[in-house]
C-alpha cells in the first residue's frame, strides 16, 4: 500500500465498520455498570483493533495483538475482575468527581498522539524517520520483514524487553511465594519408584491378637 | 458493471465455499459423534446407538432434533446476555478457525499467509465460551468448573505453541498450504528414496507429534483431560445450568475444536493432503480422501484414548504442562534451530 493513501471502496467501508465498532466498544467499557461486561467489551475492541490491522495489511501483528492480548492477558483480567469482591455500584458513585481528571489525562495523550503523527509540521527532519517503507507484500511477507529488523538491528531492545519481563515474573513470584512448615508434598519420583515389595508388608497375624 | 465482477461475484464465491465448508464440517461432526460412541461401546461391550437408522447411523440428527425442540431454561439468577453468548462463542470460534485449514491443494476458503498463527490465536479465544457461561450461570459448580479450565486450556497452549514454533522453525513459512508442501522432502528423500510418509514431520520431530497430541486433548478438555466437566466433582462443569440448543452448541463447539486439532496434526505432522506413498496408484486418489483419512485416524485414536485411560488428577495434570512438556518442548525448539543452522537451510 503506498504510504499515506487514503482506503477506498470495500476495504473503506470495513474500515469504518471496525473503526465505529472499536469506538464504540471502548466507550462501552467505560460506561457499562457491570465490570465483567467492561471486560467483555475491552475484549470486543481488541478484536477490532486487530481487524483494522489486518486492513493495512499488518497481519502479523493482528494475530500476536488477538493471540497475546485477547487470550492471554484479557484472560487474566477476566479472572481477576470475576474473583473481585467489591460492591461496585458504590464505586460507580463517585464517577463524576473523577471525571475532569480523566478528561485531562485524556487530552494530554491527544495532544501527544497529535504532535507524534503530525511530526512533519513540527519538525521536518522527523518525516524521514516515519515514513519507513513498508516493503511490498509480494517481495517480502510482513513476518519475515519484522523479523529481519527485530532480531538484527534491534535485538539489543529485544532482549532487553525480555529480561525487563523475566524479572517481573521473577517477582510475582517472590512476592507470592510463602515456605511453610509442614506441608506434605508428593515426591513423584519416589511414588513412580515403589515396588510391592516396598509398598506391601505380609503379617502374620495370630488369632484373638492385634498386630 | 465492473462493480459486479471485482466485489459481488468474488463475495458470493466466497460465500458459497464457506457454506460448503460449513455444511460438510457439520455433517462430518454428526458421524464423529456416532463414530466416538460406537468406539467407546465396542471396548466397552456394548452396542451404542443402533435403533435409529442402520446400525444408529442416523442417531446424531435424532439427538440435534430433540436439543432444538427442548425448552431452554435459564436460571434466574444468570447474568442473561453472557449466558446466551457464551454457547455461541465456542460454537462460531470453533468454525471460524476452519477457514484457513487447507483440506486439499487450493481448498482453503481464506488462504493466508499467517494461517497457523491465525488458528493458534482462534483456538486460544475458545477458553472464552467457557470462562463466560461458568461466570454467568452464577452457581457454584459452574464457576469452579470454569476456572479449573481456564488455567488448563492456558497452560497447555504454551506447549502447543512451542511444538509449532518448531514445526515452523523447520518450514521457514506460516502458511498452512507450505507446511505441506514442504512435507514433500524429508528424511525418506534424503536417503535417496521417493517421496513417502517417511518424509512428513511425525517421524522428523517425533517426541514433538506426541506432546502435541497429548496437549490437544487437554486443550480441547477431552479425556483423560475432562477435569473441566468431570462428573463425580462438578456434575458438568460451566455445562451444568445450560439445556436445550445452547448445550447443544457447547457440545457442538467441543467436537469441532477436537476435530480442528486433529486436522491440524495432520496438516503439521502428517502431511495435509498429500498420498502417503507419493507414486501411481495413490496419486490418483485426490488429496481431501488423504485428508479426511487422516483425521479420522487422529480421532480414532482421541475416541481410544478416552476408553482406556483414567482421568488425571488436576495437580498430576498441571505438573504434566508445566514442568514435563513446557521444558521439553523449549529444548526442542532450541535444539531443532541448532540442527537447522548446522544443516544449513534445508528443511528436515
Amino acid at each position: 500500500m503506498e504510504q499515506g493513501a487514503l482506503l477506498t471502496g470495500i476495504p473503506a467501508a470495513f474500515f469504518y465498520l471496525f473503526a465505529l465498532i472499536a469506538v464504540a466498544a471502548a466507550l462501552m467499557v467505560v460506561a457499562s455498570r457491570n465490570p465483567v461486561h467492561s471486560v467483555l467489551y475491552l475484549i470486543l475492541t481488541f478484536f477490532n483493533a486487530s481487524a483494522l490491522f489486518v486492513l493495512t495489511g499488518a497481519e502479523f501483528l493482528a494475530m500476536i495483538l488477538l493471540i497475546v492480548y485477547v487470550g492471554a492477558v484479557a484472560v487474566l483480567f477476566l479472572f481477576v475482575v470475576m474473583m473481585l469482591d467489591i460492591d461496585f455500584a458504590e464505586l460507580r458513585t463517585g464517577l463524576l468527581q473523577y471525571a475532569p481528571i480523566g478528561a485531562l489525562v485524556g487530552l494530554v495523550l491527544l495532544a501527544e498522539l497529535v504532535i507524534v503523527l503530525g511530526g512533519a509540521s513540527f519538525g521536518p527532519e522527523t518525516a524521514s524517520v516515519i515514513a519507513q517503507p513498508i516493503p511490498d507484500l509480494s517481495i517480502r511477507e510482513n513476518t519475515a520483514a519484522l523479523g529481519d529488523v527485530l532480531y538484527t538491528e534491534y535485538v539489543f531492545f529485544f532482549q532487553l524487553a525480555g529480561l525487563v519481563l523475566l524479572v517481573a515474573m521473577i517477582g510475582a513470584i517472590v512476592l507470592t511465594l510463602h515456605h511453610r512448615e509442614g506441608v506434605k508434598r508428593q515426591n513423584i519420583s519416589r511414588q513412580v519408584a515403589r515396588t510391592p515389595e516396598t509398598a506391601i508388608e505380609v503379617v502374620e497375624v495370630e488369632s484373638g491378637k492385634g498386630i | 458493471m465492473e462493480f459486479f465482477t471485482t466485489w459481488v461475484l468474488p463475495a458470493l464465491i466466497i460465500i458459497g465455499q464457506s457454506l460448503l465448508l460449513l455444511v460438510a464440517l457439520l455433517v462430518f461432526t454428526a458421524f464423529i459423534l456416532y463414530a466416538d460412541r460406537k468406539i467407546w461401546a465396542a471396548v466397552m461391550l456394548r452396542r451404542g446407538p443402533n435403533v435409529v437408522g442402520p446400525w444408529g447411523l442416523l442417531q446424531s440428527f435424532a439427538d440435534l432434533l430433540k436439543f432444538v425442540f427442548k425448552e431452554p431454561i435459564i436460571p434466574a439468577g444468570a447474568n442473561k446476555g453472557v449466558f446466551l453468548l457464551a454457547p455461541l462463542v465456542s460454537g462460531v470460534l470453533a468454525l471460524a478457525a476452519w477457514a484457513v485449514v487447507p483440506v486439499s491443494e487450493g481448498w482453503a476458503v481464506a488462504s493466508i499467509n499467517v494461517g497457523i498463527l491465525y488458528v493458534f490465536a482462534i483456538s486460544s479465544l475458545e477458553v472464552y465460551g467457557v470462562i463466560m457461561a461458568g461466570w454467568a450461570s452464577n452457581s457454584k459448580y459452574p464457576f469452579l468448573g470454569a476456572l479449573r479450565s481456564a488455567a488448563q486450556m492456558v497452560s497447555y497452549e504454551v506447549s502447543i505453541g512451542f511444538v509449532m514454533v518448531t514445526v515452523l522453525l523447520a518450514v521457514g513459512s506460516l502458511d498452512l498450504s507450505k507446511i505441506v508442501l514442504s512435507q514433500t522432502d524429508g528424511l525418506g528423500t534424503r536417503l535417496g528414496l521417493p517421496n513417502t510418509f517417511l518424509d512428513w514431520h511425525w517421524l522428523a520431530l517425533f517426541p514433538m507429534f506426541i506432546i502435541f497430541f497429548i496437549s490437544a486433548l487437554a486443550e480441547t478438555n477431552r479425556p483423560p483431560f475432562d477435569l473441566v466437566e468431570a462428573e463425580a466433582e462438578l456434575v458438568a462443569g460451566h455445562m451444568v445450568e445450560y439445556s436445550s440448543t445452547p448445550y447443544m452448541l457447547f457440545m457442538l463447539g467441543e467436537y469441532i475444536a477436537i476435530l480442528l486439532m486433529c486436522a491440524l496434526m495432520t496438516v503439521l505432522f502428517l502431511g495435509g493432503w498429500l498420498p502417503p506413498l507419493n507414486f501411481a496408484p495413490f496419486t490418483w486418489v485426490p488429496g481431501v480422501v488423504w485428508f479426511v483419512l487422516k483425521l479420522s485416524l487422529l480421532f480414532f485414536m482421541i475416541a481410544m484414548v478416552k476408553t482406556f485411560v483414567p482421568r488425571y488428577r488436576y495437580d498430576q495434570l498441571m505438573r504434566l504442562g508445566w514442568k514435563v512438556f513446557l521444558p521439553i518442548s523449549l529444548a526442542m525448539v532450541v535444539i531443532t534451530a541448532f540442527v537447522l543452522k548446522l544443516l544449513e537451510g534445508g528443511a528436515a
